[in-house]
């Protein structure tokens, strides 16, 4: 990806992307969870960026969720959790 | 979130929708800080987009393909029929509001840009509605959508008051 995520420093579980949009409550209360579980993690706020960037970004995020909705976190690019299922990322993270 | 959104234009516009819903038989997620924080969002949004599209949906800011998701949404009575609160959870069922519940999540059900576009002529399809039309037996009213509402948004009767008029 051209555009660069923003990092949050933390402890290493492999890549953690989430795809958000910073007037989403569902897309908060993820970054609140990640940032509890004190796990390193990048973002990046979709509705924040140019239209040319959201385009590239949205290709990107539709090969793991075409429905194209907020929050997509993808672990490891393999596992993809749609929406604010903030037990099942605690499961996947501390497992 | 972003500072250009201040206290007491948060909290009026949070009494408005509750008044709103009210009226209409409706109800707002009675989770404060969970609704303020949507309430936030749809504020920013009316700034940037000069209307207030769903918070929790990427705007392209540009109305016409925006229609469907400006708050209350197209899908807004599909979901709460369905799962008890709108994709976003800003509306409730009766059931998640008075036992104070959390709003579940919600799958997306907004079709894809590409059916979007499809379906932009409303003509009906030979031998039937697009909708079933549901009439209120308290007083009349009628609405095509796929489930009667929760409340008559007129004289408020319950939804098992309403009985399917034409299909």
């Amino acid at each position: 990806m051209a555009i660069t995520p923003v990092h949050v420093e933390g402890i290493d579980k492999g890549s953690i992307m989430l795809y958000a949009l910073s007037t989403c409550i569902h897309c908060k209360q993820t970054r609140k969870l990640l940032d509890e579980l004190k796990v390193a993690y990048d973002y990046l706020y979709v509705d924040q960026l140019s239209r040319s960037e959201m385009d590239e970004v949205l290709k990107e995020m539709e090969k793991v969720n075409p429905r194209g909705s907020f929050p997509t976190l993808v672990i490891n690019n393999n596992k993809v959790i749609v929406g604010s299922r903030l037990d099942e990322i605690r499961e996947a993270l501390l497992s | 979130m972003t500072p250009d959104v201040s206290e007491n234009l948060l909290d009026k516009r949070h009494n408005e929708l509750i008044q709103e819903a009210k009226k209409s038989g409706y109800n707002l997620n009675p989770d404060t800080v969970f609704t303020r924080g949507l309430v936030e969002g749809l504020l920013i949004n009316a700034n940037r987009y000069g209307y207030e599209s769903c918070p929790c949906r990427l705007s392209l800011g540009d109305k016409e393909s925006d229609l469907d998701i400006i708050c209350p949404c197209d899908y807004r009575d599909d979901d709460l029929s369905e799962y008890g609160a709108c994709f976003c959870g800003l509306y409730v069922s009766d059931t998640i509001a008075s036992e104070n519940l959390p709003a579940p999540v919600v799958p997306e059900r907004r079709p894809l840009a590409s059916e979007r576009m499809k379906k932009s002529s409303s003509s009906v399809p030979a031998g039937g509605l697009p909708f079933p039309v549901y009439r209120c037996k308290v007083c009349g009213y009628l609405c095509a959508r796929n489930n009667p509402p929760e409340k008559c948004p007129i004289c408020k009767a319950e939804k098992e008051r309403f009985e399917i008029f034409l299909r």
